[in-house]
């Protein structure tokens, strides 16, 4: 009990939110943190939604997709950030240390959610209904923009949340090599026996993951195509079973 | 056949690579005439979907010429020639996330009318096609099979296309739903005369809907192309014979119309008459009974027994025939009123009560049989 008052008078005191001396504070540490996981969070979605399209649509280089979303479930989050920051120091690459490693394994870790589900959502769109849309004399684009996009648009947003949650939550790992972010507390924390730190830190990571969740959970309703034009909106992904590989 | 070609398949053959679960089809030629109904049906990998895919180049043949209205389809842009040709399939694939009106105006929004145009277009389709108003604002999985069904053809027809590619259009609703349809369809073609190339693997259907009907085999090859009487009348060889299975008589029947064959006479007589008249057009014709007509008018019919101690016939009280079949009856309908009626025999009558004759069984029994 006494550890949880420590912590309540730690998040109490301004110089813990605006820093003193080398210390930036929490709101410069959330910021680093969450600027570093979105920014890899959208690069990976960048390079990787038009794949993902393009495999679901032509249903081309399947096994591509499934083998990506199957090694990047396995591998150790802790193991990419191993290697990358041994690469990047190994090639004497410029800029603050740690933080391309930290980029670099973050940008990895969220590829394969968002290509599985950006694949697996264009693939689930009812084979019939492109059929007749094809036979009607829609373009494959707009095959492809009109009718698989927003029927598959909560999955892709739900790929895009397990991403950002998964990476938020590794970003955490950077302060291991020497990178900042919310994992300096924690980090620090046990570096100096200071259970305050490490405790506070802990439940700021735990806090930041949990609203990235909620906030991803408004935008995929958001994207949910109505199907009914009753006032309560039917989810495309609840409807049926066939989607939803990892949501 | 007379009237111009509207689509021409020559020698055309489509072989499938590997296992793609499409049946092949082997050096198929028919043409098909502007405003004609006709059927493909076969058993399943006898190659008719194929052979109906090939005309929207949604299957692009191996070999052989396909002309859509004189141009060479594989001359054309795939996405064009689709937008001008009108397409159901069995399961019509509505977009979900689209109301009904929208889903009708896919076609028209994809040519980018403007929208009064597409909002007029969409009001006149699901009047042809009796869409209650109400349902252009629900979404296709508020709708019925039936209703779904014939938003798909209102949806093919959106853009008023001269030909229509139909996949088994009706197959997915039950039978009662299913003879509406088709009898709506029907309708809709006597007025629309559009050339339609209809899939089916139901022989049945494939009678009710065709102008010509092509029966296909296994690999892709015609066995008969014609009408549907003359495939019933005269099938081309055993396994058309086996195809259209037993009935063959029956299902002519159903075919043929009572003026398409002679009406016999029939004893008549006139209320007025004595009773010796009734007796002697009796013997006449071999019946135990007489019609009884005046003026033209048809009143009912007597027999022996009922004329029995009267003077003349109009004493008899003439009971009134239970049914009466008109010139546009089929003989199928005749031949349900000839087995259900007492007089064993169908009195045609017209424009109400105008006694025409009879048809007796011997009658359309000789007409099969010819």
């Amino acid at each position: 009990m006494d550890q949880l008052t420590a912590v309540w008078e730690w998040f109490m005191m301004e110089s813990t939110w605006r820093g003193s001396g080398i210390d930036p504070g929490i709101l410069v540490r959330v910021y680093e943190h969450m600027s570093m996981s979105l920014q890899a969070v959208a690069l990976a979605a960048l390079l990787v939604l038009p794949i993902g399209l393009y495999i679901g649509h032509t249903r081309r280089w399947e096994f591509a997709a499934i083998s990506i979303g199957n090694f990047g479930r396995a591998l150790p989050s802790f193991g990419i950030l191993g290697i990358t920051f041994f690469i990047t120091t190994a090639l004497d690459v410029p800029g603050i240390l740690g933080f391309w490693a930290t980029f670099t394994a973050l940008f990895l870790l969220a590829i394969p959610p968002i290509l599985t589900n950006t694949y697996v959502g264009i693939k689930g769109v009812d084979a019939d209904t492109i059929e007749a849309a094809r036979g009607m004399g829609m373009t494959e684009r707009e095959i492809l923009t009109r009718l698989e996009i927003p029927l598959a648009a909560p999955l892709i947003v739900a790929g895009i949340r397990l991403a950002t949650v998964q990476v938020v939550a590794t970003a955490t790992l950077g302060a291991v090599v020497a990178w900042g972010g919310l994992g300096r507390y924690i980090v620090d924390g046990l570096a100096r026996g200071n259970d305050v730190l490490l405790l506070g830190g802990a439940i700021l990571v735990a806090l930041l993951a949990i609203v990235t969740e909620v906030a991803f959970g408004v935008l995929e309703r958001i994207a949910a195509p109505r199907l009914t034009s009753q006032k309560k909106r039917v989810v495309a992904g609840s409807r049926s079973g066939q989607l939803g590989p990892a949501a | 056949m007379t009237g111009d070609v509207m689509i021409s398949l020559k020698n055309v053959s489509k072989v499938f690579d590997s296992a793609e679960g499409s049946a092949a089809v082997h050096d198929l030629s028919m043409d098909i005439v502007r405003g004609e109904t006709v059927v493909l049906v076969g058993p399943s990998g006898c190659g008719k979907t194929t052979t109906m895919k090939m005309i929207n180049r949604l299957v692009e043949p191996t070999s052989g010429e396909i002309t859509v209205n004189g141009t060479d389809v594989m001359k054309q842009d795939p996405v064009e020639l689709r937008r001008g040709i009108g397409y159901v399939i069995q399961s019509i694939g509505l977009m979900p996330h689209r109301t009904i009106a929208q889903n009708i105006a896919t076609v028209p929004e994809l040519l980018k009318w403007d929208a009064t145009k597409v909002k007029q277009r969409v009001a006149e389709l699901s009047d042809i096609l009796e869409l209650d108003e109400a349902l252009l604002g629900r979404y296709p999985n508020e709708l019925s099979g039936g209703q779904r069904q014939r938003v798909g053809v209102a949806r093919a027809l959106a853009v008023d296309p001269p030909v229509m590619l139909m996949d088994e259009p009706f197959g997915a609703v039950d039978p009662i739903v299913r003879e509406r349809l088709q009898d709506q369809f029907l309708d809709l073609q006597d007025r629309l005369k559009k050339t339609i190339v209809f899939v089916t693997h139901d022989i049945d259907e494939a009678i009710k809907m065709a102008d010509r009907i092509a029966i296909l085999n296994r690999g892709g090859v015609i066995e008969q192309f014609a009408s549907p009487e003359e495939i019933l009348r005269s099938p081309a060889n055993d396994f058309v014979k086996q195809f259209v299975g037993v009935e063959r008589g029956l299902k002519r029947l159903a075919l043929l119309k009572v003026s398409q064959i002679g009406i016999e006479e029939g004893p008549v007589v006139s209320p007025e008459a004595p009773i010796r008249d009734a007796e002697r057009a009796m013997e006449k014709f071999d019946y135990d009974w007489c019609s009884v007509v005046e003026d033209g008018e048809l009143l009912g019919w007597v027999d022996r027994e009922s004329l029995g101690g009267c003077l003349t016939v109009a004493e008899a009280q003439a009971r009134p025939f239970s049914a009466y079949v008109t010139h546009d009856s089929t003989l199928r309908e005749a031949l349900d009123s000839i087995v259900t009626s007492r007089t064993q025999v169908a009195v045609v009558a017209s424009g109400g009560q105008r006694y025409v004759g009879i048809l007796s069984l011997e009658r359309i029994s000789k007409e099969i049989i010819s």
